[in-house]
């Protein structure tokens, strides 16, 4: 069984202007040990996904439906009563930004013992001792002067050391960090990366890391999901996405980061910008930025479909390739020929036929609800 | 102007067509700083001040029509030498030198200031909320009194905004109405409006999302290529510097320590910060990324207030040897157009 697993998710704001859907229909599963990566602009409903899990949503955010199942236990109105026994204990989160999220009036030492004397069994004394372990097991020096020093006594880095001590004292088996190194310079961030991997390892947790840098996702992650606009587009292991994306979105995102061949060249953007959540499209929500969209994807959202064991994407170029490549067959034989655009078309007439087919396995459950649009 | 011929210019200048850049980079130096310094005093105590050195005695050249890409961690004073270049600050000490000519009166800084200017990190905090694009973007002919009549300053700004991208209807719009991306167009109009041959670019795509990052960089590139434009472009994501940089110039507290055309800096590094400053790199590759040996450095940089003695990455440097506590080592050239401060250059590499 699944450590975490997420079952068409939807998280929505409901604002003066009308629902926002942050989070359309995601679903994933995190096993024990594995780091999952959840890559999307700013936008894209990565933090929303992870504040649903840990249901800190601000005050116009709720969940609309589907379930969180944490080690077979239903997290989704659960009650609060449930969720402080996980929260901080279970699955504990780490935000952003290290000089906001610490309490300037507190020592470092009191903020560390109060989540440790909030979730076990140990008295003041045993806290104490477990918060001193745990600043030295994230190589801050002198731990013990540490513990009595105020957090505007500690640099960008040290403060992110100190959350990350203070998620893990109570061992939890689910870190969420939610862009961790974006507020830290480089040679910190490699700092912190490297602790949180070897961390990782030594204590065999999970971690969901939320980030916008596909080089941080790249160094890091086993698995990733890659979000567009409130869904997931792509989803399968790292080397999958970055060696073979299936999906025009992250195509596009690969593209237009500078590389060593891109030296002298002009990079090539995704044009447009990133789409309005109060008006989505009935269709794909990439298919106005997308290069390649076709009819099909104006009107209809591709389900998820099976790349392989380790990949999933929704995207209907696939299907065109699968059709292209003669792994699809189309019954339908009075259709008028056939110019590419036109065979696009015609496999969405036929789209039971598909399913059938070897090659592109969908699952039909997803997208049903996944409309989303339709319901309105 | 009409809309067919402001298409036209927009697709001249943003040709989306993926293509090798072309520009020319002359060998006559368009600005020259030398041993440029700017302290802040700050306060320490009752009646108390001591000196914070953001830049400490810095000297580089930037040729005509080349990107000098300037990287460091933060702190590290890239910001202050851009704002202290174009006088935003006053230089504590040193020269500057605007083709071939020092600058030296008020008279001299603002004619200067017509050819040069800047575009900021922070595309939501650097407009007026209060002004709409068309007077934003005005503002600066304003100033410098370029345009004769009203027709000619609204077909000016129009010019400027179809050089970037964006429509006329937007003219009349206020600056929340747009997206980061857009923001950061209207801001490099502003920049362009003087008709500068010098921009400093301080951070200017760090605030935007990845996709409208590579939009925007493209833009300088073909600015640049259309209008014989040269770059200071300060950032700390070395992979954009890399991109659009010719040369590179690494900073660290103050100090630059190396300065190299960009290949060299990226495949020899010789300076022990830029090595692990260049392999902190996250490469968006997970095979590189795992095979990776990286220089993880220990600590933090310290405070330009107390700045160690001697080469200021010292405390952090596994080379350092008594000598690099007593004096700051020179920043000496170590091959054509490759300049180093370090003392233990030679035994390192």
């Amino acid at each position: 069984m699944a450590l975490l697993e997420v079952k068409n998710l939807r998280t929505s704001f409901f604002t003066d202007a009308g629902e926002v859907k942050a989070v359309n229909d995601v679903s994933f599963s995190l096993e024990r040990g594995k780091v999952l990566g959840i890559v999307g602009e700013s936008g894209s409903g990565k933090s929303v996904t992870a504040y649903s899990i840990m249901q800190i949503l601000a005050g116009a955010g709720k969940i609309v439906g589907g379930s969180i199942k944490f080690n077979g236990q239903e997290l989704v109105n659960a009650g609060e009563k449930v969720m402080k026994t996980i929260r901080g204990n279970r699955i504990s989160i780490i935000f952003q930004d290290p000089m906001t999220s610490l309490n300037p009036t507190y020592t470092i030492g009191k903020q560390l013992m109060e989540a440790i004397l909030l979730h076990t069994p140990r008295n003041k004394k045993e806290a104490y001792d477990r918060a001193v372990e745990m600043l030295r097991l994230v190589n801050v020096n002198e731990p013990e002067k540490r513990m009595k020093q105020y957090p505007f006594e500690f640099s960008g880095g040290m403060r992110q050391r100190v959350m990350i001590a203070m998620a893990l004292a109570c061992e939890p088996d689910i870190l969420i960090a939610d862009e961790p190194t974006t507020a830290l310079d480089v040679t910190i961030q490699a700092q912190i990366l490297e602790l949180m991997g070897s961390l990782q390892k030594e204590l065999g947790m999970a971690i969901i890391m939320i980030t916008h840098d596909l080089g941080v996702v790249a160094q890091i992650c086993d698995e990733v999901i890659v979000m567009y606009a409130g869904s997931i587009c792509e989803q399968g292991t790292a080397d999958e996405i970055f060696y073979n994306p299936c999906h025009e979105y992250t195509k596009g995102l690969m593209r237009s980061i500078p590389t060593t061949d891109t030296k002298g060249r002009r990079l090539q953007p995704i044009t447009g910008t990133p789409i309005d959540l109060l008006n989505m499209p009935k269709g794909c929500p990439f298919a106005p930025r997308c290069d390649n969209a076709m009819k099909i994807c104006i009107r209809e959202r591709a389900e998820r479909i099976l790349i392989n064991d380790d990949h999933a994407a929704s995207c209907w170029m696939n299907v065109k390739k699968a059709y292209e490549n003669g792994e699809v067959t189309i019954d339908n034989t009075d259709l008028p020929q056939k110019d590419k655009s036109s065979a696009a078309d015609a496999e969405k007439t036929d789209q039971p036929d598909q399913k059938k087919s070897k090659q592109t396995k969908t699952k039909s459950d997803s997208t049903k609800k996944g409309g989303g649009d339709n319901d309105r | 102007m009409t809309d067919n011929k402001e298409k036209e210019i927009a697709e001249k200048v943003l040709d989306p067509a993926v293509k090798a850049v072309n520009k020319t980079v002359d060998n006559t130096p368009l600005l020259e700083v030398r041993n440029l310094k700017e302290y802040f005093n700050v306060n320490t105590g009752f009646f108390r001040s001591k000196p914070l050195k953001a830049v400490d005695g810095v000297s580089f050249t930037i040729k005509k029509g080349e990107t000098l890409g300037l990287v460091g961690e933060s702190g590290c004073g890239k910001t202050t030498v851009g704002r202290t270049l174009l006088h935003l600050y006053k230089p504590t000490d040193g020269q500057i030198f605007f083709e071939g000519k020092e600058l030296k009166s008020k008279s001299d800084i603002k004619a200067f200031r017509k050819k040069a200017t800047m575009v900021f990190q922070d595309p939501y905090s650097s407009l007026n909320p209060r002004m709409t694009v068309s007077d934003i973007i005005g503002e600066p002919l304003d100033v410098h009194n370029l345009c004769s009549s009203k027709k000619e300053r609204r077909e000016r700004i129009l010019e400027l905004m179809g050089y970037v991208g964006l429509n006329s209807e937007h003219a009349s719009r206020y600056a929340h109405e747009f997206s980061g991306g857009q923001r950061q167009r209207i801001g490099i109009a502003r920049a362009l409006a003087v008709n500068p041959s010098f921009i400093v670019c301080d951070e200017p795509v760090s605030a935007l999302d990845v996709s409208i990052q590579a939009q925007v960089i493209n833009m300088f590139d073909e600015l640049q290529e259309k209008m014989g434009l040269t770059y200071l472009f300060i950032a700390h994501d070395l992979l954009v510097v890399r991109h659009i940089s010719d040369r590179i110039a690494v900073m660290y507290l103050g100090k630059m320590v190396e300065l190299a055309q960009a290949e060299d800096i990226y495949h020899k590094p010789l300076h022990p910060y830029s090595k692990s400053l260049l392999s902190a790199v996250p490469v968006p590759d997970p095979k590189t990324a795992r095979a990776n040996q990286r220089i993880v450095l220990s600590g933090d940089i310290p405070s330009p207030l107390n700045a160690p003695s001697g080469c200021p990455f010292r405390t952090r440097c596994q080379y350092a040897t008594e000598q690099c506590a007593e004096c700051m080592p020179e920043f000496k050239e170590v091959s054509p157009g490759h300049f180093v401060a370090c003392h233990r250059i030679a035994e390192i590499n």
